[in-house]
């Protein structure tokens, strides 16, 4: 199977559905001929033209606003966000558009939308460009929220997510982009709605999602060498949220961590956390660990930044701790 | 009067010249008023729940604008739409249905005053957050050109939504993307209870098409035949150059901002001299003159368009509410009744 960064399996993605269905078009700052920010869209416009790779203003609110009016006149947008922070400038349209208008006009249309958009922290970008909001759109009924951690995942779910007649935010993180993995050629769709053990364990579950997930593994390889076999669960579906990997791993492990690279407050470990004790309270043998970013703005300076987010030790730590195995 | 002749396509209402589209002009708008009049009497009466906005008054701006387009052209509105999905085509059983909250709604009773809805009239919606529409309805002209379709968009909206960000990030992408829309401003000279000179720093609207280098005008916003008559040339610049624009209608709400509003921050002088210009009358009169209308004829529709409306009152009492088990229903695309 070939293997691919992140950025090159959503290119793929993005190329193969939009020679599938003439309806698919991209639309986003800087996406077209200066390739994108982040190069996830390199080469599209160069091979599709700028009617389908369509160069914005930098004016986030128009972007979203055309890209639902599009949705709902027959095309298939997929509008990229420079940054989650960005978005911050088109929530109205995001929540009070995008997610309601089905809803608010009784099922007389549908918005079959996907925003595209990367988070996450590590680069030096400050309090601006730094943070982790899926759960903010998570906690939005109207909207899909998922967020792959791996490139097969990336391209199979962005492949779902164009062909989803709903409003699909798909969170993406810079520090993921260039992350390697196999990726099956040509039509691999996986759905928006399934959770997925990445890892099998007996002592411990990890929940993660996005770049965590990478940091999950990674203590999970950690942890076996001390003897811990800790299953992970990847969380891509955010919403709507699939429980019930996670309510299985529970039962059969009794402990659970989880981890996000946002802040904990009313975070997705919360609702994780409170799903679990709703569903196999009985089943735990200790409280459920959540961890996530320091709460406070990301930092610039290297040092304050590298403690602001979670790392492989975090989770090493909290889960020797959880086990007795210090 | 003004003789318009379109050379192409064929006009739905007809053009100005003729007599059936004049009169139709004429019953519309006393629809919109009749329907409105009700409308009012029936939130009093507690019929209608939530905030309600009417449009009495502003009857010209309405038919004038709206009468002008195809019926496979685009209609986006604001919470203050209720004449605007009439005249767009919509019944008004199924509009009353909506206000009264009942499956037989535009909106299933799911919307309410402020969210109507149709497809299949290509209305596109009623929003209830100020400015929020025009860059959705950027998005249906960017179809229409992407389809290579002939249609227009109008997208309608009060002079407080030209204060906003998302109206001017429209308005030049409408021009930089050659979008086949009219904007149509219905200024009623308040944003809610502030007027228009404590909002913006212009108070000619059209003025503000300038700086995005496209067509503006300003319009009597009572006169229906005035509106009518630049919303044409505005519509076929659109449909023919893709050339967007830019139109105030200056009219005036005789109402307060909704059904709740004490309406103390202007006069009452105020108010009656704009009633003194109604656009109702005011075309009676012409037709009249013209001899093209009776009083005999004016009180037949008066009562035919009056009959429409208790029916419509009727359609929606009779009409049965949203089940509960339904609750779930349509929040996403992929989901039917729960």
């Amino acid at each position: 199977m070939p293997v691919l960064t992140m950025r090159d399996a959503l290119n793929q993605a993005l190329r193969e559905e939009m020679k599938r269905d003439e309806s698919v078009f991209l639309l986003g700052e800087d996406i077209g001929l200066y390739d994108g920010s982040f190069k996830v869209t390199r080469g599209l416009w160069k091979e599709f033209g700028e009617k389908r790779v369509l160069d914005t203003p930098i004016a986030e609110e128009i972007i979203i606003g055309t890209a639902i009016g599009a949705a709902m006149s027959g095309l298939r947008p997929v509008a990229e966000m420079m940054t989650v922070n960005f978005i911050m400038v088109a929530m109205d349209q995001v929540v009070n558009a995008a997610a309601h208008i089905r809803y608010m006009f009784g099922g007389g249309t549908k918005v079959p939308l996907v925003i595209r958009t990367p988070g996450g922290g590590g680069h030096q970008l400050g309090a601006q460009h730094s943070h982790s909001h899926e759960n903010w759109f998570a906690h939005v009924p109207g909207l899909k929220v998922v967020a792959p951690g791996t490139p097969a995942d990336a391209k199979g779910m962005l492949k779902s997510a164009i062909r989803d007649d709903n409003p699909v935010m798909f969170v993406e993180n810079e520090g993921t982009y260039a992350v390697k993995g196999e990726v099956p050629d040509g039509e691999h769709l996986v759905p928006l709605d399934k959770n997925d053990v990445k890892r099998s364990g007996d002592d411990i579950t990890i929940c993660a999602h996005s770049r965590m997930l990478i940091v999950a593994m990674d203590a999970a390889a950690e942890l076996e060498k001390g003897g811990i076999s800790a299953e992970v669960v990847d969380m891509r579906a955010l919403r709507p949220l699939d429980m019930a990997p996670v309510i299985e791993s529970v039962k059969k492990t009794s402990r659970l961590i989880t981890v996000e690279e946002g802040w904990r407050s009313y975070g997705v470990g919360a609702e994780i956390a409170s799903r679990v004790y709703e569903e196999a309270f009985d089943y735990l043998d200790a409280p459920v660990a959540r961890i996530g970013a320091a709460e406070v703005p990301a930092p610039y300076n290297k040092r304050l930044e590298k403690i602001a987010f979670p790392g492989k030790a975090d989770v090493v730590v909290t889960a020797r701790a959880m086990l007795g195995k210090n | 009067m003004k003789v318009e002749q379109r050379p192409t396509e064929s006009k739905p209402r007809g053009t100005l010249s003729d007599k059936p589209a004049l009169l139709r002009l004429y019953r519309e708008m006393l629809l919109v008023r009749r329907f409105e009049e009700k409308t009012a009497e029936m939130y009093q009466a507690a019929k209608i729940g939530g905030f309600c906005h009417l449009n009495i008054g502003e009857e010209a701006t309405i038919v004038g604008t709206i009468s002008s387009l195809r019926p496979d052209d685009y209609v986006y509105s604001t919470y203050r739409e209720h004449g605007h999905a009439i005249a767009k085509g919509i019944e008004p059983n199924a509009v009353m249905a909506e206000l009264f909250g009942k499956e037989t709604g535009t909106s299933r009773g799911r919307g309410g005053s402020m969210h109507l809805f149709s497809q299949e009239h290509r209305f596109y919606g009623g929003y209830a957050i100020v400015g929020q529409a025009l860059p959705i309805a950027c998005g249906t002209g960017y179809a229409i050109n992407y389809q290579e379709k002939d249609e227009v968009v109008m997208s309608i909206f009060g002079d407080g939504a030209t204060n906003i960000g998302a109206f001017h990030e429209s308005l030049n992408v409408a021009k930089l993307w050659r979008l086949p829309i009219v904007f149509v401003c219905v200024n009623n000279l308040y944003g809610m209870g502030t007027a228009v000179n404590r909002a913006s720093a212009v108070t000619e609207i059209w003025k503000k098409a300038c700086a995005y280098d496209m067509t503006g005008e300003r319009v009597d916003g009572m006169d229906v035949l005035a509106v009518r008559r630049i919303t044409d040339q505005l519509v076929e610049q659109a449909r023919e150059k893709h050339e967007p624009s830019l139109l105030e209608c200056v009219t005036y709400r005789y109402r307060g901002h909704s059904m709740s509003d004490p309406d103390t921050y202007r006069g009452k002088d105020e108010i009656k001299e704009w009633q003194g210009r109604d656009p109702i009358l005011t075309l009676g009169e012409h037709l009249k003159q013209q001899k093209l209308l009776t009083d005999q004829e004016i009180q037949k529709i008066d009562e035919d368009v009056t009959a429409e409306v208790e029916a419509a009152v009727k359609f929606a009492e009779e009409s049965p509410e949203p089940e509960p088990k339904d609750l779930y229903r349509d929040v996403y695309a992929d989901q039917g009744a729960a």
